[in-house]
C-alpha cells in the first residue's frame, strides 16, 4: 500500500515530529503497519512549466515525429519536436527548456532532430520520474495557466511511504485509516471540493429500485448485500486537476481522467471501491447484480477478453455483461473522453463472492483486495456522495436529484464487551479503564457510556462496552480489543520484568538426544552435516511405494525422499563437479513411505499407508585422510566403512552387521537400496534390518573418471540407543602373552565363523584375537587361502605360564583342524 | 610377414611416452604397480614390441633391438624413482633436519550451520524450563490449519503456498500444528521447542526454499502474560545475538495469536546503518510471535479464562545466513564440502 505523506497531514493534522516523514514512518511501523520504503515524489522538478501547444504539425523527415508550436507564458512561441503519438492542440504540457536537467540527472540542450531544431522537450511521466506510464506525454488540466511550475500545481515535492499491511488491517489501505492511527479519528479533516453539494433523494428497494433514470435489480442478494448508484450527466472528460493528478501519482495510482480519477482518489481516501459507468452504454440504462452465465465472455477494462463460468458474479445491463462485480469494470462501458452521462456506482460485494470472481477471471485489482478483507458497510452512502461531489468538482455536468439503494440497511453493529481483568491478564499491567479508553478512543474504538448522566463513568463491574466502528471488521472478539489495547499502548513501552515459572511437563523427544549422539560420532570421524531439500525424481522409485507431491515444482522434486543415500548422492554429484575428489557428508532426515520399524508417524493418504520415519545417511568417497608428503594417498575402501558402520550399528544402534552374500537381494529389496553394490552389509537388531552399508553402484553416481571408489550407510535414527553409563570392571595387572597361529583354509570358510569356532572354545585366559595375515598364493594348493591370527592371552590373578598358553594354543588349533579342514602352518 | 624397422622405433616411442606418463601420475604403490604391469610387466606393452624385432629386417634388428633396451632402462629408472618418492624413502632424511615441512592432518568433520544454530535456539530456551520435540511433517489440515484458527477459505491461508497431498492431507506449512498436538496431549505447564522442516510452494531462489527449517516455541501456563514474553524473548536476543543487539516489537497478525508481534534485532552486519542484508532499514526480522489466541485453546480443550501463553516461530536458515554473512540461501543446501568446512 502507497501512502502519500502531504495527504496524510492534510487529513490529520500532523504535528510535532511527526511532520517529518521518517518519524511518521517509524511511528506506523510501531504501531501499525511496517514501512517497508520512503520515497521523495516529484523532487527536482523546479525546471518543468507548464507550455501550452498552439499548433501540432507533421516532422518533414519523420512519420512518427511532429512539431509543436508552444507557449510557455512568456510570449514567445517555441518549436519542441515530440515523439508521442497523441498531442492535442491547446493542450497543457509538462515542458523543459534547453539547460535544464530532468530529475534521473539528464541535461536538455537545444539539438536538431532528424534536421529540425528542438528547443527542451515535452516530458512523459516517465521522465519526470513520477510513474511508468511510457505512452506518452502527461497531459496537464486545460485550468492551469502556461508557465506555472509543474510541481506546484501538482503538490510536489510529497513523499511516499509504502506500507506492509497486515492481512487484518484492510482498514490501512486508505488515506483516512493511516490517519486516525496517527492523529485522532474524530478529528480527520478531509479535502473540501470546489464544486456543489449532492444531497440526494434516495429511491429505495430491497432487491429492485428505481429512480434517476436508471433501474437497478440485485438478483444475488447473498453476493451484493447492497447495491448504491448516482448519475451525473453532462460531464466534461478530461485530465485531471494537478492537485488530484499529484495526489494520485503519489499514492502510486495512475491519472486515466477527471471522472475516474475520482473514483480512485475516493478509493484512496476512505477504502470504498467505486466504479463509473459510461451511463449511455448501459443498454436500458438497466444495471443487474447476478450469476455470469456459463461460458459468457466479458472484456475488462485491461482489454483481456475473461471467459466466465456461473461461479462469478457480474454486472449486466439488459443484455451483457459489463462488469466483473468488485474486481474490474468492463471495456464497453468505460468512460472516456467521449462520454456526457456517468452511472457511478458503490456497492458492498461479499468477500467470498469476489474472492471466486477474480479467481474464475484470474485477476487481482485493487477492488477486490478491499472487497475480499471487508469494507465498511456504514459508510458507503457517504462514500457515493463524496464521489459525486468529486465529480461534479472536477468534471462539471450535473447530478439527478434522486439516489438509488438496493438492498438492506447493515444493522448496527453490536457493543462488545471489555473486561479490565482480561486486558490486564493477558497483557501483564494494571490498567483501569480510563487507560483503556484513552488507548481506544483515539482509532475510532469509542466506549460506550453505561450511563448516560454521568459522562465519568466508563465501566460496570470492571466491564467496559466498546462501539467498534464499521471498518475496523477484523475486530469480533474480546481478545481482538485486548491487542489493540498493546498495540495502542506501544509493545516497546511495556515494562521488562522477569517472571517465574514452571518447566515443562512435556518430556524431550528421545529422537533429538538420538540424533546429537549419531552427529558427535560422525563429526568426529571426519564427515560433515549436508542438509538437501527433501524430494527426489521418479527414477529413485524402484520397485517401492513413494508419495507423489500432486503439484510439484519441477520434475525432480516430484516425489517425498524415500531413502537418504540417492539424495545424497547428488550432493555428492555437487562436489565432484566442483572437482573436489574427497566428500564425506551425513544427513538426519525424515524418508517417506519406507516401512521399516514401528513408526511414530502413519497417515492415509489417498487411501494408502504413509509412514514417516527419521533415518540417517552417510556417503564417502576420496582419501582415508588428507594428503601428505610422508605419505601414500590412499583412498576409503570397504574396510574403512564396514569398519564405521560396525561402529554405529555396534556402539550406537547395540546391533550387529552382518555381511550380505554376493547373491543375497532379499533383505534389500525392502529397504530400497537400488543404490548398493557388492560387498555390502546389513545391520541387524531383534531380527530386523536397521540399515546397510556398502559400496555404491556405479550407475548410481556420475563420476568423473579421476573419482575413487564410492559408499554409502543408510540406517534408522529410532534404531540408535541412548548412551547408558559403563560399569568399570578391573583391568589385570598381569603380563599378556601373545601367540601366533598361520594356518591353510579352504577359501569359502569364512574369517567371521573361525573366529566364532576361536571363541567358542577357548577359555577365559583368551583377550584377544586380531587377523594380522591374508594371504592366497598357488603354493598353498587349489582352493585354499592362509589366515594369521594373533592371539593375547592373560590372567586376572597370575603370570601365565608356558604351560598354560601352550595348551589354549593346542585347543585353539585342535578346533580349527576338527571344524575347517584346517592345517596348521609351520612358521 | 616383415616389419619396417622404422614403424617398431615408432612404436616403442609411444610405449616410451606413455609409459612415462603413467608412472608420473602414480600417486600410490598400487598406482605404480598398475603402471609396471602394464607397461614393463611379462605381457606388458614393451615385452609386445620385443617379441616384434624378430619380424624386423636382419640389417634393422640391431637398431631397433637397442632402442628397445634403452627404452626399457629409461622405463625402469623412471619407476625406481618415482617409487623412492613414496613413503619412507621420501621422508627419509629431510624430517629431521627441516622441521618447517608442513605437519599431518586428519579429516575433521563440522555440523550444519543450520544445525547449530536449531541448538542453540533450543538450549537458550532450555533455560527458561523448555523441552524439545518433534512432529510429523504430513499433517492433517485440522492441525495444520483449523486447530490454529486458520478458516481454510480465508485469504490468511492464500499467503502460504501449501503442497497438498490429497484432499485430508498436506506437508505441514509451519511448525505450528506441534502446538496443537502437544496441548492435546498434555496440561500445563507446557513449554515446548519444535525444530523441524516445513514446506512451502516457493521457488528455490537466493531467500526461499520449498522446505526449510522452522523453529516453534510455546508457553502455556496460568498467569503467562504479555510482559513474560516480551522479556522471555530480550533475553532469547541478548543470549544469542549479543547484549548490545537491539531488538524491537511491532504489530503483526498471525491467525493463531493475539495479540501478534513481528521482532526485529538491529541488523548484526551493518549495526543498524543500513546494508544489504537489512534491505536498509537497520533491522532484521527473525520471528514471528504473540500471545496464543483463546480459539486455539478452544480448540484443544483448555480453557482459555485460565491459561494463557505465547508462541512464536523462528527461521534457523535466515538466522545463519545473517550470522554468517550468508548471500544466497540455497549454498545452505548444496552440501558443498568447501561451504560447510568454514563451520567447522
Ligand atoms: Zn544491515
Amino acid at each position: 500500500m502507497n501512502i502519500s505523506f502531504n495527504w496524510i497531514d492534510e487529513l490529520a493534522g500532523l504535528d510535532g515530529e511527526l511532520k517529518s516523514p521518517r518519524v511518521l514512518a517509524d511511528r506506523l511501523t510501531m504501531i501499525a503497519a511496517a514501512v517497508e520504503k520512503v520515497e521523495t515524489v516529484g523532487a527536482g522538478l523546479d525546471e518543468i512549466v507548464a507550455a501550452k501547444v498552439l499548433e501540432v504539425g507533421p516532422h518533414p523527415n519523420a512519420d512518427r515525429l511532429s512539431i509543436c508550436k508552444i507557449d510557455r507564458g512568456d510570449g514567445l512561441v517555441l518549436d519542441v519536436v515530440c515523439g508521442a503519438p497523441v498531442i492535442v492542440k491547446g493542450g497543457l504540457y509538462p515542458h523543459i527548456a534547453p539547460g535544464g536537467t530532468l530529475p534521473g540527472g539528464f541535461s536538455i540542450e537545444s539539438r536538431k532532430i532528424r534536421g529540425e531544431l528542438s528547443h527542451g522537450m515535452l516530458c512523459s511521466e516517465v521522465e519526470l520520474e513520477l510513474g511508468r506510464d511510457k505512452s506518452g506525454i502527461m497531459q496537464l488540466s486545460d485550468e492551469i495557466n502556461p508557465g506555472v511550475s509543474v510541481a506546484n500545481v501538482l503538490g510536489f515535492p510529497d513523499t511516499r511511504l509504502t506500507l506492509d499491511l497486515n492481512p487484518n488491517r484492510v482498514d490501512l489501505a486508505c488515506h483516512i485509516g493511516v490517519a486516525r492511527e496517527v492523529g485522532h479519528s474524530n478529528e480527520i479533516q478531509e479535502r473540501v471540493f470546489d464544486g456543489p453539494t449532492w444531497s440526494p433523494k434516495w429511491k429505495d428497494g430491497d432487491s429492485r429500485a428505481k429512480g434517476a433514470g436508471v433501474t437497478i435489480c440485485v438478483e444475488m442478494p447473498d453476493r451484493c448485500s447492497r447495491y448504491m448508484a448516482a448519475v451525473v450527466r453532462g460531464v466534461r472528460v478530461g485530465p485531471s486537476p494537478p492537485w488530484l493528478t499529484g495526489r494520485l501519482m503519489a499514492a502510486g495510482s495512475r491519472s486515466i481522467n477527471n471522472v475516474v480519477d475520482a473514483t480512485n482518489y475516493i478509493l484512496l481516501e476512505r477504502n470504498q471501491p467505486l466504479h463509473a459507468f459510461d451511463l449511455t452504454s448501459l443498454r436500458r440504462s438497466q444495471v443487474s447484480i447476478r450469476a455470469a452465465r456459463d461460458g459468457e465472455k466479458l472484456t475488462t477494462l485491461d482489454g483481456e477478453e475473461r471467459k466466465l463460468m456461473g461461479s462469478a458474479t457480474v454486472i449486466a445491463d439488459s443484455d451483457r455483461a459489463v462488469a466483473l462485480a468488485g474486481v474490474m469494470g468492463g471495456l464497453d462501458t468505460e468512460v472516456t473522453t467521449d462520454t456526457v452521462d456517468v452511472l457511478i456506482e458503490c456497492a458492498a460485494f461479499d468477500p467470498k463472492g469476489v474472492r471466486e470472481t477474480a479467481r474464475v477471471a484470474g485477476l487481482s485489482t485493487d477492488a477486490s483486495y478491499r472487497f475480499e478483507r471487508g469494507i465498511d458497510q456504514y459508510a458507503q452512502e457517504r462514500a457515493l456522495i463524496r464521489c459525486v461531489e468529486l465529480v461534479l468538482a472536477v468534471a462539471g455536468g450535473e447530478a439527478d436529484l434522486e439516489g438509488v439503494r438496493v438492498g438492506i440497511e447493515p444493522t448496527p453493529t453490536e457493543d462488545l464487551p471489555l473486561r479490565i481483568q482480561r486486558v490486564n491478564q493477558v497483557l501483564g499491567l494494571e490498567l483501569e479503564d480510563t487507560d483503556v479508553d484513552r488507548a481506544l478512543t483515539p482509532i475510532g474504538l469509542a466506549t460506550v457510556h453505561p450511563d448516560s448522566t454521568s459522562p465519568d463513568l466508563l465501566s460496570v463491574d470492571g466491564t467496559m462496552r466498546i462501539q467498534v466502528p464499521g471498518w475496523r471488521t477484523d475486530i469480533t472478539r474480546e481478545i481482538d480489543l485486548v491487542e489493540e489495547v498493546a498495540r495502542r499502548i506501544g509493545f516497546e513501552e511495556f515494562p521488562e520484568k522477569e517472571r517465574r515459572f514452571r518447566p515443562s511437563v512435556v518430556p524431550n523427544d528421545p529422537t533429538v538426544e538420538k540424533a546429537a549422539r549419531v552427529r558427535r560420532v560422525l563429526v568426529s570421524r571426519g564427515l560433515f552435516e549436508a542438509r538437501s531439500l527433501p524430494f527426489m525424481p521418479e527414477e529413485y522409485r524402484g520397485n517401492r511405494q513413494i508419495v507423489a507431491v500432486p503439484n510439484p515444482l519441477s520434475e525432480a522434486e516430484s516425489y517425498l525422499r524415500a531413502s537418504m543415500v540417492p539424495v545424497l548422492l547428488r550432493r555428492l554429484e555437487h562436489n565432484f563437479a566442483r572437482g573436489n575428489r574427497d566428500v564425506r557428508l551425513f544427513e538426519i532426515g525424515t524418508v517417506f513411505c519406507d516401512q521399516q520399524l514401528s513408526s511414530t508417524n502413519e497417515t492415509d493418504i489417498e487411501g494408502a499407508r504413509v509412514v514417516e520415519s527419521q533415518r540417517v545417511g552417510i556417503v564417502l568417497t576420496g582419501g582415508r585422510y588428507p594428503e601428505h608428503w610422508s605419505q601414500d594417498l590412499v583412498d576409503v575402501d570397504v574396510w574403512d566403512v564396514k569398519g564405521l558402520a560396525e561402529e554405529i550399528t555396534e556402539q550406537l544402534c547395540g546391533a550387529r552387521l552382518l555381511a550380505v552374500h554376493e547373491n543375497d537381494m532379499s533383505e534389500l529389496d525392502s529397504l530400497g537400496t537400488s543404490w548398493l553394490d557388492w560387498p555390502r552389509f546389513r545391520a541387524v537388531k531383534s531380527g530386523k534390518t536397521i540399515g546397510v552399508a556398502g559400496r555404491v553402484v556405479s550407475s548410481s553416481v556420475d563420476a568423473p573418471p579421476w573419482a575413487a571408489s564410492v559408499f554409502g550407510l543408510e540406517f534408522e535414527l529410532e534404531a540408535v540407543e541412548k548412551r547408558l553409563p559403563t560399569s568399570y570392571y578391573e583391568t589385570s595387572q598381569y603380563p599378556a602373552v601373545q601367540r601366533d597361529l598361520s594356518v591353510t583354509l579352504p577359501v569359502e570358510v569364512e574369517a567371521s565363523s573361525v573366529e566364532k569356532a576361536l571363541h567358542d572354545v577357548t577359555s577365559d585366559l583368551l583377550e584377544s584375537v586380531r587377523l594380522f595375515d591374508v594371504y592366497e598364493g598357488d603354493e598353498l594348493g587349489k582352493g585354499r587361502r592362509a589366515l594369521g591370527w594373533a592371539f593375547r592371552f592373560r590372567a586376572s590373578d597370575r603370570t601365565l605360564t608356558d604351560q598354560d598358553v601352550e595348551s589354549e594354543m593346542l585347543r585353539l588349533s585342535d578346533a580349527l583342524e576338527e571344524q575347517f579342514d584346517a592345517r596348521i602352518r609351520k612358521s | 610377414m616383415t616389419l619396417s624397422g622404422a614403424s617398431l622405433l615408432d612404436q616403442l616411442s609411444a610405449v616410451e611416452e606413455s609409459g612415462f606418463d603413467a608412472i608420473q601420475k602414480a600417486r600410490n604403490p598400487d598406482m605404480l604397480e598398475v603402471a609396471r604391469v602394464h607397461y614393463l610387466g611379462r605381457n606388458g606393452q614393451l615385452a609386445d614390441a620385443m617379441a616384434l624385432i624378430a619380424d624386423v629386417p636382419s640389417n634393422a634388428r640391431r637398431e631397433v633391438g637397442q632402442r628397445a633396451n634403452a627404452v626399457k632402462k629409461g622405463l625402469t629408472a623412471a619407476l625406481e624413482q618415482q617409487a623412492k618418492s613414496f613413503t619412507g624413502n621420501a621422508s627419509e632424511g629431510v624430517t629431521v633436519r627441516d622441521s618447517t615441512l608442513p605437519a599431518r592432518t586428519r579429516w575433521v568433520g563440522g555440523v550444519h550451520p543450520v544445525t547449530r544454530v536449531i541448538d542453540e535456539i533450543c538450549d537458550i530456551f532450555a533455560d527458561l524450563g523448555f523441552s524439545r520435540v518433534q512432529g510429523p511433517e504430513i499433517e492433517s489440515l485440522w492441525y495444520n490449519f483449523s486447530a490454529l484458527n486458520i478458516p481454510l477459505d480465508h485469504p490468511a491461508a492464500d499467503t502460504m503456498d501449501t503442497f497438498y497431498l490429497d484432499d485430508e492431507f498436506v506437508l505441514r506449512t509451519h511448525t505450528s500444528p506441534m502446538q496443537a498436538r502437544v496441548m492435546e496431549n498434555h496440561q500445563p505447564p507446557v513449554r515446548v521447542m519444535v525444530p523441524g522442516l516445513a514446506y512451502r510452494r516457493d521457488s528455490f531462489d537466493p531467500s526461499h526454499a520449498p522446505a526449510f527449517e522452522q523453529i516453534e516455541g510455546l508457553a502455556v501456563d496460568e498467569g503467562v502474560d504479555f510482559i513474560e514474553f516480551r522479556s522471555a524473548i530480550r533475553h532469547f536476543v541478548h543470549q544469542f545475538f549479543g547484549k548490545s543487539t537491539e531488538s524491537r516489537f511491532r504489530p503483526s497478525f498471525y491467525p493463531f495469536t493475539e495479540p501478534s508481534a513481528e521482532v526485529d534485532v538491529s541488523c548484526t552486519v551493518c549495526g543498524g546503518s543500513g546494508c544489504s542484508t537489512c534491505k536498509r532499514t537497520g533491522w532484521v526480522t527473525i520471528m514471528g510471535s504473540g500471545m496464543v489466541d483463546p480459539a486455539v485453546f478452544e480448540a484443544v480443550g483448555y480453557d482459555p479464562e485460565r491459561y494463557t501463553g505465547y508462541a512464536f516461530g523462528m527461521g534457523p536458515a535466515r538466522i545463519a545466513m545473517v550470522r554468517h554473512g550468508i548471500p544466497d540461501m540455497r549454498l545452505l543446501y548444496e552440501g558443498d564440502m568447501a561451504f560447510l568446512e568454514q563451520f567447522s
